[in-house]
Order: structure tokens, then sequence, then C-alpha cells
């Protein structure tokens, strides 16, 4: 009996390894989770029953260990070669993509099966998969409360036992907000460690691929298949480094600093507050050095910075759905300029175009300086804030997110309240950082995501802090209400 | 009456012709079964992401340098949106305020002297889709029963160039498209035909009085789809803006489209353009840095200029001979005629009418001297056929049309040969040293001396054997 809610990867694959199971037995137990919790998770768009594109278990690498026949679920942003790819919206309904995308092709290359396709804020903009035009994702601690977002699906899954790990794409935080919200580790890479190539684009100055895991140390191993450069992208770099699974268990010599701004900012939950304090002592028995920090510009301008940003970028790739090549088109009895008008009113949903509205003023004739043009100079300035940090931590340190996960429809209906969910993530993501969030433990039984950020190019120590801390914490991932059921 | 002068500048654009297109490696190419030559990149399917032809860079780079341009240290892809059928992303990938050259000067010789056109900018962009409206009135899309979209074309490199507001003419706004075709067909970047639109131009023009030093609103003026209609529409749209002016009216800034059928300009309906493009940098590509060594490469592909070779050769040929010679790219085979003793009008106009070029062929030299020679004693369709045979040099054809009235005994020839040889022995010792171009003037002053009588290939080979000797 597989026991799909514990088990990790690297367990996974130790099974694998010595033919305790097959790779087909591991994937029939995941859908066969599925079939039992995704009714109530809605946590997939699409499963992938047939098995026909399960990789071979060839095919591994050299990687160790060996995570051929480990199935993944992606999320619904992912482009899957005769797969259906929606991006949670309508305009996409039906749209099987004729290619894969490079993070598809190196899970595939290594012996992944795809399990299916996971649920989204449409397009990816939002914080709590309410915005999917395919309905919400619930949160496995919680059925009444959301996993986070845009990646709540690949959260969900991760958490609720419905697949080992999975990807999911981060802009402003839509990797690490669903992971802390959801109680797993997320990870959100420097900006060009992953190719976006055959991700359906959102605010590209942005978008990230990032790994949803149980470990930090699967998550490690996640991110090591994916990065690199890909010559389909020219925005991708070759690491600098290998990818080292972390094994240290201390923090001695690591430097971390504690962000005023990042950690009082209004709005943080006194629970998430009190579990990241907690979390933060413990890095200092473990030998770190801790000190406060501050950002004041980053935490002030990241927000509006990223609102002209992301919208702008968004106005314009969002603009090639017209219903012409591709996706859904509006019936009309009428000119181009009508289908055009029909098919995007009609396959857009509320955020989307709201995104498209702000982003195509922000970039209007007479607007650009004052908007698009001021918010990349302010980039620049919250880059430079950070750069000055890291000349004195070498990590740091926050919540992930300002709460734990809120109920369906609690902010629904306030598009500003749901922005401030990615508060904390923004200011890093703004300076193309890469940050990983762990579970350092419950509030009112939510878990409390811990923000770890570092320099560009810096996913081994996080991974090695991340590791260290996440042994110290001995945080239960599994969902209590589902360990007992 | 005020003395009206024209003030023009044109934007042309230059399709190049690299293997595979500027963002995907789709096959460039023309006349292919429509949306054969496509993919995800170039249909912009979701996720997808523009991967950056370096031949089309470099290419640019050359074209720049060509038009005495400054090759930007970064320069910067834009994105320029509008939505329309022919742009799969509904945005373009062009260049906006850094593009890859800048800053240039182009020599433009004219029947009154040299003029210098400034070059603003060649910037490299991605090339629209084509479509066919069907139905409604002439070709557009408002009225059209339906509208067809062919997207091999979609995504080809194309470098636009634009001018100051340098030009003074409708002729002199035709020369500078011919030369500029001609200078970017012997760059080996482009077949830059107008009527297949891989070479396309609209003019921005104004008029004002002469002595003002300001500008006047111009109009824009697009599908001028050959050199004379570039002329003809520039000519028809000073006429028009001249009336507006004389009759007390002020014109208007606006696109006009030229139609040369009925030799009228008319507003394009503004619906079709929109005028805020919502240029921002894209996000998807970094800048572009060319390094020296390549800006270098690029610089020792360009040979000498048309400009400077038409200035060149008009002292011999005149204006209007030396410009056209050059603007058909045919004035590298003056000079190896011209040894032969040809008289070099007499040389470039067999050049422009009889010449029957055959593209990596050269021509048998000697025989279009000859050729040209006898041109008033052979019938004209003799003539006729060994010009031809000449050009793709067919000696065998060309003996059988020619050998008749030529001189070619070697007893009759060589007392001249000996006498030429003799009297020119600083040549004879510059052969034997090794210039073996010197045989042309030898086998020239052979001709002379026999009043072009004397068959200059039997003169090529005896020469040739007694200089051996």
């Amino acid at each position: 009996m597989i026991d799909t809610l514990r088990l990790t990867v690297e367990e996974a694959a130790g099974l694998l390894e010595r033919r305790q199971v097959s790779a087909g037995e591991l994937t029939a137990a995941y859908l066969a989770a599925v079939d039992e919790r995704d009714e109530e998770l809605h946590a997939f768009l699409h499963v992938n029953r047939n098995g026909h594109r399960d990789a071979p278990s060839a095919g591994q690498n050299g990687h160790t260990p060996k995570v051929g026949g480990v199935p993944i679920a992606l999320k619904d942003v992912i482009t899957t070669k005769g797969m259906p790819t929606t991006a949670g919206s309508r305009i996409l309904e039906g749209y099987r993509p004729v290619f894969d995308a490079t993070v598809t092709t190196r899970c595939m290359d290594a012996g992944l099966p795809i399990l299916g396709k996971t649920n989204l804020d449409e397009f990816a903009m939002g914080s709590s998969t309410e915005n999917s035009a395919y309905g919400p994702t619930r949160n496995p601690w919680d059925p009444t409360r959301v996993p986070g977002g845009s990646s709540g699906g690949s959260a969900a899954a991760v958490a609720g036992g419905l697949a080992p790990w999975a990807l999911g794409t981060d802009t402003g935080g839509s990797v690490k907000q669903p992971a802390s919200l959801s109680g797993i580790v997320g990870l959100r890479p420097t900006y060009g460690t992953v190719s976006r190539y055959g991700i359906v684009a959102f605010a590209s100055s942005l978008d990230q691929v990032g790994p949803l895991t149980k470990t930090v140390r699967d998550c490690a191993l996640l991110y090591r298949l994916i990065a690199g450069r890909d010559e389909c992208d020219t925005t991708t770099v070759d690491l600098p480094e290998p990818v080292e699974i972390p094994a240290t268990e201390d923090l001695k010599g690591i430097r971390i600093g504690v962000p005023r701004e990042l950690n009082e900012a209004e709005g943080i939950e006194p629970g998430v507050s009190e579990r990241v304090r907690a979390a933060i002592a413990l890095a200092e028995e473990l030998g770190a050095e801790v000190r406060e920090a501050s950002l004041p510009r980053s935490v002030d301008y990241g927000m509006p910075c990223y609102y002209l940003v992301a919208p702008a970028e968004a106005s314009s790739n969002l603009a090639r759905y017209d219903g012409v090549r591709y996706g859904y088109r509006a019936s009309v009895d009428g000119d181009l300029t009508a289908l055009y008008e029909r098919t995007r009113w009609e396959g857009f949903g509320e955020e989307p175009k709201r995104r498209i509205m702000l982003g195509t003023y922000a970039l209007s004739a007479g607007y650009y300086e004052a908007y698009y043009g001021q918010a990349q100079k302010v980039r620049t300035v919250i880059k430079n804030e950070f750069a000055a940090a890291f000349e004195r931590y070498d990590l740091l340190v926050s919540p992930t997110s300002p709460t734990v996960a809120f109920k369906l429809g609690e902010k629904a209906e306030n598009p500003l309240a749901m922005y401030l969910a990615d508060v904390l993530t923004i200011p890093p993501n703004m300076a193309g950082l890469p940050g990983l969030s762990i579970p350092c433990g419950l509030s009112d039984g939510l878990p409390v995501g811990l923000q770890l950020i570092g320099p560009q190019f810096s996913e081994n120590l996080l991974f090695r802090a991340g590791h260290a801390l996440e042994r110290a914490l001995a945080f239960d991932f599994v969902p209590e209400r589902l360990a007992h059921a | 009456m005020p003395e009206w002068e024209p003030v023009i500048g044109l934007e042309v654009h230059v399709q190049l012709k690299t293997r595979t297109k500027m963002f995907c490696r789709c096959a460039n190419s023309w006349g292919d079964e429509p949306n054969t030559r496509v993919c995800p990149i170039c249909l912009a399917h979701p996720g997808t992401l523009p991967i950056p032809n370096r031949t089309a860079i470099e290419w640019t780079v050359k074209l720049g340098l060509a038009l005495g341009c400054k090759i930007a240290e970064r320069a910067l892809f834009h994105r320029k949106h509008y939505v329309y059928p022919d742009l799969a992303k509904s945005y373009q990938i062009s260049q906006y305020d850094q593009p890859l050259c800048v800053d240039g000067r182009f020599l433009l010789p004219g029947p009154d002297g040299d003029r210098e056109i400034g070059i603003v900018r060649a910037h490299l962009e991605e090339d629209a889709a084509k479509t066919i409206h069907v139905g409604g009135a002439a070709g557009r899309i408002a009225g059209a029963d339906y509208s067809l979209v062919d997207f091999n074309r979609g995504g080809v490199p194309l470098v636009e160039v634009v001018t100051q507001p340098d030009v003074r003419s409708p002729e002199e706004a035709r020369r500078l498209m011919q030369l500029l075709r001609q200078t970017v067909v012997e760059l080996g970047i482009s077949d830059a035909e107008m009527e297949k639109g891989s070479l396309r131009c609209d003019a921005n023009v104004s008029v004002r009085e002469r002595g003002e030093t300001g500008f006047r609103t111009k109009t824009e003026l697009k599908n001028m789809n050959s050199f004379k209609f570039v002329a003809d529409g520039i000519a028809r749209e000073l006429e028009r803006q001249i009336g507006v002016y004389e009759s007390g009216s002020e014109v208007v800034q606006e696109t006009l489209h030229y139609a040369p059928a009925r030799g009228t300009v008319a507003p394009l309906r503004t619906k079709e353009y929109a005028d805020d493009y919502r240029y921002f940098p894209e996000p998807d590509l970094v800048a572009i840095e060319p390094p020296p060594a390549l800006i270098e490469a690029a610089r020792e592909g360009i040979g000498e200029l048309p400009g400077a070779r038409i200035r060149s050769l008009e002292p011999t040929l005149g204006f209007s001979l030396a410009a056209e010679l050059v603007a058909a790219g045919r004035d590298a085979h003056l000079d190896p005629i011209i040894r032969y003793g040809v008289e070099p009008r007499e040389a470039a106009n067999f050049l422009m009418n009889d010449l029957k070029p055959q593209p990596g062929v050269t021509p048998d030299y000697a025989g279009v001297a000859e050729t040209v020679r006898k041109r008033r004693e052979l019938p004209p369709d003799v003539y006729l056929k060994a010009a031809a045979a000449a050009s793709i040099a067919d000696s065998a054809t060309l003996s059988v049309l020619l050998d008749q009235t030529a001189i070619s005994d070697a007893s009759e020839l060589d007392p001249v040969l000996d006498r030429v040889l003799a009297d020119n022995q600083q040549q004879v010792d510059a052969y034997k040293g090794g210039k073996e171009g010197v045989l042309g003037f030898l086998v020239g002053q052979v001709m002379r001396e026999t009043n072009g009588k004397a068959n200059p290939r039997v003169v090529n080979e005896r020469l040739r054997e007694k200089l051996r000797v």
C-alpha cells in the first residue's frame, strides 16, 4: 500500500530502485488518490489517465537518486503536446498544443510520467485559484479555504497526496504563496535559470517556473532537473554552479537578515508572525547569525511597481487571443472587430480583463514614461536595495504570506485585498531574486510559510538553509484531517 | 506665385533573404503554398518565445555600414502593438528608440552634382503576414466579403530604413530608391524586388516656399510598388498640396493611398491604422550588443558602393549613362570591354541595351568588343544573336556569326602583331612579368591598327603564343 499523502519523491525513488513498486503501480496509486479526493479538491483540470505519454523509466541523466518513474503534475500554463492546456481560461478551452514546453521535455527526458494538468487562476492572475474559469481549487487542510494561487492546483495536488511533486509558475508569488497556504515547499528560482519556452505568458519579465514539493531535498531534485540554459529562451543562462542536494543540518556561519518592513508589514496575522519568529529563533539555535535588516523602498514601492509592470506585459501577451488561429471563438454575425470583441469579452474572465485595461493604460502614449517607464526605474532601485542588503546578509527571511489560507469567497470581491496576499513575495520577485517557502508551523490549524530570500543564483544556499530548518522544525506536511481519515 | 520646394523623406522596407525567418526557424521563401512555412512561433501559439536570427542582425549591421550609419553598442527590440489579422501576436517585434543603426549619410549622385541623403536610422523587425481581402472595394478590408491570411510572410526579417527629409524631387526619390536597391542587392542581403514586395517604399511628403527653413505639415504616402510609382505618386501628392496652399487652405496630416491606375491619392480609412502603438522593450529578448569583430567582418564584406562608382564613371560616360549602368548592376563589365579598345560610351550602351547576362556566367569580353565594333556591318538580327552569344561566352556560335568578315588569317595578322609588340616593349615586359591584364591593351592596339577588322579572339590566341616564346 503506497501512502501518497506521506511519500516523498526521494522515498518513492527508493521504492522504485529497490523494485518494491513498479513505476506503473506508483502512478496508479496517485491516480487512485485523484479519484478519491479530487472531486472535493479540484486540483486537476486534466488527468492523464491513459498513460500513453508515460515516459519510460530509462533516460535518467545520471541523477541520484534516480527519479525516473516518479510521476509529476504540471500547472496548466505549461504546454504539453497533444494534452489540453487552458491556462485556466475559457479562451483556451479545448486547445491542445502542438509542442512541449522545455520544462515538459526535461521532465519527460528524466522519465517522469505526467499525471495531468493542475488548476490555476486564469492566466496565473490571482492568489487563490478562485479566478479559474473552471471553478476553484480547495485547500487540503480545510476545503472551505483556498489553497493560495495562482499555482493552487499544483500546491493542493502535492499537499493532498495527489502528486508527489508538481511544477508551478511564479510571477508575483504564485509558487511561494500557495506553497505557504498549503503547507508544502515552493521555490521561485532566480529569473533566467529556468526556461519559459512553452509557458503561457503572463508577465514575461517576471514569470519563472518553480517546483512545489513536500521536502526541500525534493525541491532541489526537481530544480536540478529543470534549470539551465535553453536555446529557445534567450533570457536563460547557465547555472554558475551545479545544484546540490542539501544534507547539512546546521546553519553555522550563515548571516540572516530580518527585514523590518517585510516582517512588520500591515496585515500580517499575529499567528503568522509568531510562527515565523519561532522559526527565526530556531535558525539562531542552529548557528545562524540573525540581525534586523531594512528594505524600506522595496516594500513600499514593490507592490505599486508590480501592478504597473505585470499588467502592462500581460496586456501585450494576451493580445494574441483573438479567436482566429486557435482557442475559443465567439459566434458572431458581424465584422472582424465584432469577432475580436465578442471572443475576448466572452473568453476572458474578470481578472484578465481588469489587468488588460490597467496595462493598456500604463503603456499608452503620454502615460508610458509616468507609469511603465517609471516602474522600470523603480525596479532598479529595488534591485539595488536588495543588492546592498546582501552585502551584509547571506539570506533574508520573512513570512511568505501575511495570512494563513483564507475562506473561499472571502477576498474574491475585493481585488485590492487579494493583491495584498502577495505583498511579501513581490519585492524580491521584482528584483529577479530566488525565494524558497517552507512550512514553519500551524496557526489555528493552518500552515504558515517562511520565506527565505537569497541573492541571484543562491539556490544552493536556500536549499541548505531550508533543509536545516525543515529538519529542526519537523513540520508534518500531511493535513491533519486527511491523516486521520 | 511662390516657388514651391518639395520636402520628401522616404521609409524604405527591405526584406532580407535569410534562409530562415527572423524569430523562428521556418524557411523564408516566396511563392510557396499559403501557410506552409509556419510554426507555433510565427503563429503566436501560447508559450512560444522569439529566437533571433543572427544572420539578419549581421546583415542589418552590414546595410547600416553601407549607409554610413553608426552601429549601436546596445540595441533593443521593442513590441509595437496593433490589432490586425496580419499580426499573429497582435504586436510586431520591431525597434524603437535604440535601433541597430543610426545617423548615416548616403551618397546620391545626380545630374546637377552629388547629394548626400541623411539616414535617420536602419532598424530590424519582423514582417507581417500577407492579407488578401476578397470582394468589396479595391482590396481593402472594409466592406470585403472575406479575408485570407498567408502567414508564410509573417516573421520574415525586414529592415526599415528611414531617411531625413532631404529628398527634393520625385525624380530624386526614384533615383534614391534605385540606388538603395542596387546597394542591398550587391550586399547580397535582399532580392529587393518592388513588384514582389521585398522592397517597399512609403514617402513623407510636404512642400514649403523656397527659402523657408521650417517644415510644414506632411502626409504619408503608401502603396507605391514600383520605381515609377514612387516618382508618380509623390509628384501627384506634391501637386495636390501646392493646390491646397494656393487655394488658401491647409494640408492636414494623414495617410494617403496612391492608386496608380487612376493616378490619384486618397486617404486611408483611419480605423485601419491605430496611432498608439504602445511600444515597450520586448521582455522576451535580451539586448543586442554587436561585438567589434562582427562589425569589422560586416565592413570587410562591403565593396565600393554604387554611388561612388557612378561618381567615378560620370566623367567618361556622363551622368545618366553612368547612373543607369550602375543601377543595372552592369558597370563591372565596362572596363574589360574598354580594354579591347571599345569606346566607353559605346561599351556602356551595349551593356545597357544588348547584353543578355546569365547569372554566374562571365561574358566573352573580346567577343563583345568585336560585336560592338561590327554593329554597323552586321544585319540587325545577326548582331542581336552575336550580342547574346557573347553575353554567355558561347564562342562557337559567336565565331560562326562574326568570322565571315573578320581577319582571322595569321599571315595577314602576324606583321601587325609583330609591329605592336615591338612598339610596346614596356607592356610586353609587364605581361611576361605576370601582368596578364596587359593582354587586353595589346589586343586593343592590334584592333586599332586594323581598323577593327581583326578577329580579336584570333589576335588573343596569336598574341599569347608569341608572348610565350
